[in-house]
């Protein structure tokens, strides 16, 4: 890197927006904290054995790494990115055969009266990877043995964190698939992806209901969506001029409402799904035929995912029987409304949801939850600490709260485009990623539209490793971003 | 590496858009949530309040002299909540208590036990102790804050001033799950009162509940008053009453009737208000307080003597010659008789082949001296020949005037007075005589025995004294009732109202000197009963029973301006004369002059070691 760093101070080229936001968040969390491990009979608010203590003296360590890292030279993030990999996978094996297990998981390691979490540390570590290795060697993303290694280097952590028993935060690795798709990653993923979990969730929510007794409406609807996704894929991706989206969309659609008539009106009902795979069989021959006709690849593809989309509705039952643990299954049922879970995992999300319903518009004030003062939801200084917010600040603290945090997700985008190097850029657009799959999943699962998978929210959780990994993973940004201004 | 800006730039903005979007649909559940969903807020109240009911003070009961009969006390239960017993100073408490430690230990072991508790929860409070008197209480509450885990509980039992009255007073005990779905005012271990005033006058004296609302963590324990009790509710105390009862002539009544059955109702005519209400055998009313109640009550219950029966509302016998008076005045009412007609009586009365007996006396009688001696071939003569008189066009016709004239002095229906289960004693419909003999199949001779109160005809010892109240009156009754008053309440001029019998009053006058008869005249068979210096007037009556007879007697005093009526009865007594006569006329003497002569002392050391309770069994 052939750089003339412009002489002027650093302090002045970093991004003071994002450090006042950063500050601005960790006090919040700090005081949330506090809130939430509020007893009724110790109101200390600087006792260093407390939750809110504890928490005070891991934000002083992180304050102190903060600084240090943006007293680092940035070349040193990026030398640092593959040795640091092996390093903290190696920790996170030594983890997964040392560690004691606490709630069913072992993912912690302890020493003394401080533990660390090192899956929190490979949250940073490896996006500082992914950055590298997609910024060198004017990185392909045709060349099938590249994408092999990138997603290597994504699923080795995942599935390390994941034998941890901690699946929440193995999942919230699948967050750098978004940096994939921005630095070029087809899009296709993702939107099977979205295609996909669409399936997922309309044929479980609707599987058992029926449309007048012979036709599963969880099938029903799932066929039907596919039948539109296909003829809109037509439509998009093949010639244009080209009526054979049309084709199947009429020809799919208008056959079955004629079927709903049939089966409503008449006593000889059948089970409509069939005729829509009959439908959807003939759409695939007629996209195959297409394809030949036309000598274009798309319509043969198109067909592929339909096929594979029709395979996956089937499947889902066997999917959710045999491959999810029981907890897992109850959680997403008790998600999609199918199942009631007063005592278990629903508790938590019925109390969630009436701590933070309780708030109005103003909140009840800090110190003042009573949801939260009486400990009514659970892990509430954690996972759960956007209740404490919802409850004390209501409508009026909990929007202005995302309304922060969006604004720094978008703030970081910005900052992620206007960098000169890919490395700093794909780098930023992974904390971006990171921190709005935190967001999503640890809100989405207390306004109770996400199914429960315990993770944090960044830099409010009660949590010295997370605290610490997020300042990291945030600070190497802004260093790298300080460079960037400098340079220009 | 220079970084390909423009080829995905667009693709940063789809995520911007993603990230945006997102953060729109949660902003869209908030509002669901915190401003448009109101059901969260009475969750989260339902979750973190707890309202704890305040139970209000129950009304006090007063005699009709202002005298205190029943009042509450406060009892206090001693509470534990296991869990949070730790770094109890179990000496300490022990000494407090005035315990020994392996009490203690048998306590707390008891309480874990879940064969002998089976609501037990380490969490929630379990009774230690109950019952705590006054003197015990103070002590530990003082120091309750050294005792983590303990807590007291108040609760308010009945006390009684004297063990008496218990049939009028009925006693409170706890709801069961019919009360509980009938009103829901109660809750579980809430008490009502189950009989007597307590019940009928249940609404009165219970007052109203109050809440204290108080912050609840999700284990339950308490953490504090919500929002200082600005949403609290004070209870409202029950209100007190004031029965017509009086003290002394109750106890003394009951002490009369002591080792004896039957009934005593005494009235004071002018208002209706009942003076005495004695059922014997009776019972220590405390005996149904507090937690042992239900043992007392079994004991109670199985005895042969039928403890719990009330039997001024709730036994009916046939009245006997007490029912002459009124069949005065209906004859007279009638224009069947006049008050000189005079019937012979042959030591009985012969009729249709068969015999009505009699004992002995001058004859023939009029009705005034019929009265007195109590002539039973007088009034069979009398009204059969009511029935069969030809002034009504059937025998059917004549039975109802009768009917309807006796009934209207109170007999053959509820009388309405203020205690629960009166029974409404009978006298028969045409109807029911019809259906036994066919329309045409009776007639006077038939169902003579009314004519002398045997028959089919039954009354309660209530009616009895009601209809002494109407001849007092001559020609009316207020509706008898126990409760004079119900402080700050006016009085309830639905329930308690002045019935006008159809006896016009100008008939009275020879019952009533008939009456007076019996007591001064020679052939009087209520002498007995006469007080020195006051003019008292009565009939006796003999119920006839398998076995011995039952006594009976109405009476009331002073003749002129009577300011008590009443009716003594008394199973298996004999003759009216032998107990009922006495009893009455040291009742008469004790309301009306305070206290008894010692002239007179000895008839009521005789009726206090009288025994009549096996005569029955003995036959």
């Amino acid at each position: 890197m052939n750089s003339k760093i412009n002489p002027i101070s650093l302090w002045k080229a970093v991004d003071i927006q994002t450090i006042v936001i950063y500050l601005f968040l960790v006090i919040v969390g700090w005081l949330t904290v506090f809130s939430a491990s509020y007893n009724y009979d110790s109101a200390v608010l600087f006792d260093l054995n407390s939750t809110a203590g504890k928490q005070l003296i891991w934000i002083a360590v992180s304050l102190v790494t903060a600084f240090f890292i943006l007293l680092i030279d940035a070349k040193f993030y990026y030398y640092l990115s593959y040795n640091g990999y092996i390093i903290v996978m190696f920790l996170l094996l030594l983890t997964l055969l040392i560690a004691p297990e606490i709630k069913g998981s072992r993912s912690w390691l302890v020493f003394g009266p401080f533990s660390i979490q090192p899956a929190e540390f490979a949250k940073f570590i490896t996006a500082l990877t992914l950055a590298r290795y997609l910024s060198d060697y004017g990185f392909n993303t045709r060349h099938p043995g590249s994408i092999a290694i990138l997603f290597a280097l994504l699923l080795i952590p995942m599935g390390l964190i994941f034998l941890q028993k901690e699946s929440g935060t193995a999942l919230v690795f699948l967050a750098f698939l978004l940096v994939f798709f921005r630095e070029g990653m087809s899009g296709v993923l993702l939107f099977a992806g979205a295609c996909f979990l669409s399936y997922f969730v309309l044929g479980l929510r609707f599987g058992e209901q029926t449309l007048w007794e012979h036709t599963s409406l969880g099938n029903f609807s799932v066929l039907l969506l596919i039948a539109l996704v296909v003829s809109g894929l037509l439509l998009r991706y093949h010639k244009k001029d080209n009526k054979a989206w049309l084709v199947v969309l009429l020809g799919n659609v208008l056959p079955v409402m004629a079927a709903l008539i049939w089966n409503r009106f008449t006593k000889w009902g059948f089970d409509i799904a069939l005729l829509q795979l009959a439908l959807l069989g003939l759409s695939v021959v007629y996209a195959l035929y297409q394809s030949i006709r036309h000598n274009s690849r798309n319509p043969a593809l198109i067909a592929l995912f339909a096929v594979l989309s029709v395979a996956f509705l089937y499947g889902i039952d066997y999917t959710f029987d045999r491959v999810l643990q029981p907890h897992q299954q109850t959680r997403i049922l008790v998600l999609l409304g199918t199942m009631d879970d007063p005592s278990g995992v629903g508790y938590n999300i019925n109390q969630a949801k009436i701590s933070i319903g309780s708030g109005g518009f103003w909140g009840k004030g800090f110190l003042n939850g009573t949801q939260t003062k009486l400990k009514y939801v659970p892990e509430q200084d954690t996972d759960f600490i956007f209740c404490t917010i919802g409850e004390e600040f209501g409508f009026a603290g909990s929007v202005f709260l995302l309304l922060v945090y969006g604004y720094l997700l978008v703030r970081l985008i910005f900052m992620a485009d206007r960098q000169h190097f890919a490395f700093a850029r794909i780098y930023g657009y992974c904390v971006a990623s990171l921190l709005f799959v935190h967001l999503l999943v640890n809100v989405g699962m207390v306004l109770g539209l996400m199914p429960v998978i315990g993770i944090p929210l960044p830099f409010l959780s009660y949590g010295g490793s997370a605290l610490l990994g997020f300042t990291i993973l945030l600070f190497i940004f802004l260093r790298l971003d300080a460079d960037n201004m400098r340079r220009h | 590496m220079r970084s390909s800006t423009t080829d995905y730039e667009n693709r940063g903005r789809i995520l911007i858009l993603i990230i945006v979007g997102v953060i729109f649909i949660f902003i869209v559940r908030l509002a669901y949530l915190q401003l448009f969903s109101e059901e969260y807020d009475k969750y989260a109240d339902s979750n973190a309040l707890f309202k704890k009911t305040i139970y209000p003070e129950r009304g006090v009961i007063y005699d009709r002299n202002g005298k205190l009969m029943v009042y509450n006390q406060a009892f206090y239960d001693i509470m534990v909540t296991p869990r949070e017993m730790q770094g109890l100073d179990t000496l300490e408490f022990c000494s407090t208590l005035k315990i020994d430690r392996a009490f203690f230990e048998k306590r707390m072991t008891d309480i874990r036990n879940r064969r002998l508790n089976p609501g037990y929860s380490s969490y929630t409070p379990q009774l230690f102790m109950s019952q705590l008197s006054v003197e015990a209480y103070g002590p530990l509450q003082e120091k309750l804050y050294r005792f983590p885990g303990f807590s007291i509980t108040n609760r308010s039992l009945r006390r009684y001033s004297r063990p008496i009255a218990s049939h009028a007073l009925g006693y409170v005990a706890e709801v069961n799950r019919k009360d509980i779905e009938e009103d829901n005012y109660y809750t579980l271990g809430d008490y009502s009162g189950r009989s007597g005033i307590e019940k009928m006058y249940e609404n009165v004296l219970r007052g109203e509940k109050g809440v204290e609302v108080l912050l609840r963590d999700v284990h339950g324990r308490i953490k504090g008053s919500y929002n200082e009790g600005k949403r609290d509710l004070p209870p409202v105390p029950g209100k007190d009453l004031t029965l017509s009862l009086d003290m002394d002539l109750q106890e003394y009544g009951e002490k009369l009737m002591e080792n004896k059955r039957g009934a005593i109702v005494a009235i004071e005519p002018k208002t209706g208000e009942i003076l005495a209400y004695v059922s014997a055998p009776s019972y220590d009313p405390s005996l149904l307080v507090g937690s042992t109640w239900v043992q007392h009550y079994m004991e109670l219950e199985s005895s042969p003597h039928k403890i719990f029966l009330n039997r001024p509302i709730q036994s009916f016998y046939p009245p006997g010659s007490t029912i002459k008076p009124a069949q005065g005045l209906i004859f007279l009412q009638e224009n069947i008789i006049s008050p000189s007609t005079k019937f012979a009586c042959y030591g009985g009365y012969f009729f249709a082949r068969q015999k009505l007996g009699c004992h002995s006396h001058p004859s023939p009688l009029n009705l005034l001296d019929a009265i007195s001696a109590s002539c039973n071939a007088y009034f069979a003569a009398a009204y059969r020949s009511m029935i069969d008189h030809p002034q009504y066009s059937s025998v059917q016709e004549a039975y109802e005037h009768w009917r309807r004239l006796i009934c209207s002095m109170g007999f053959g229906s509820r009388l309405g007075v203020d205690l629960p289960y009166e029974q409404s004693g009978l006298i028969p419909t045409t109807d029911y005589y019809n259906g036994i003999y066919g329309q045409r199949g009776w007639r006077g001779a038939t169902i003579i025995s009314n004519g002398i109160g045997q028959g089919e005809v039954l009354a309660t010892p209530l009616q009895m004294a009601n209809y002494c109240a109407v001849i007092c009156n001559k020609g009316w009754y207020i509706t008898p009732h126990i409760v004079r008053q119900v402080h700050g309440m006016e009085a309830d001029t639905s329930t308690i109202k002045k019935h006008v019998s159809g006896i016009d009053p100008e008939h009275f006058e020879p019952i009533i000197e008939g009456m007076r008869g019996a007591v001064t005249s020679p052939m009087g068979t209520s002498k007995g009963v006469s007080i020195p210096g006051i003019e008292v007037c009565g009939k006796t009556g003999t119920a006839e029973n398998p076995g011995v007879d039952h006594s009976i007697f109405i009476c009331f005093a002073p003749k002129d301006d009577p300011q008590i009526c009443m009716l003594v009865f008394i199973e298996n007594g004999g003759f009216g004369a032998t107990w009922a006569v006495p009893m009455a006329s040291l009742m008469l003497e004790k309301y009306l002059k305070g206290s008894i002569a010692p002239g007179r002392k000895w008839m009521e050391t005789r009726l206090l070691n009288a025994n009549l309770m096996n005569v029955e069994l003995k036959d």
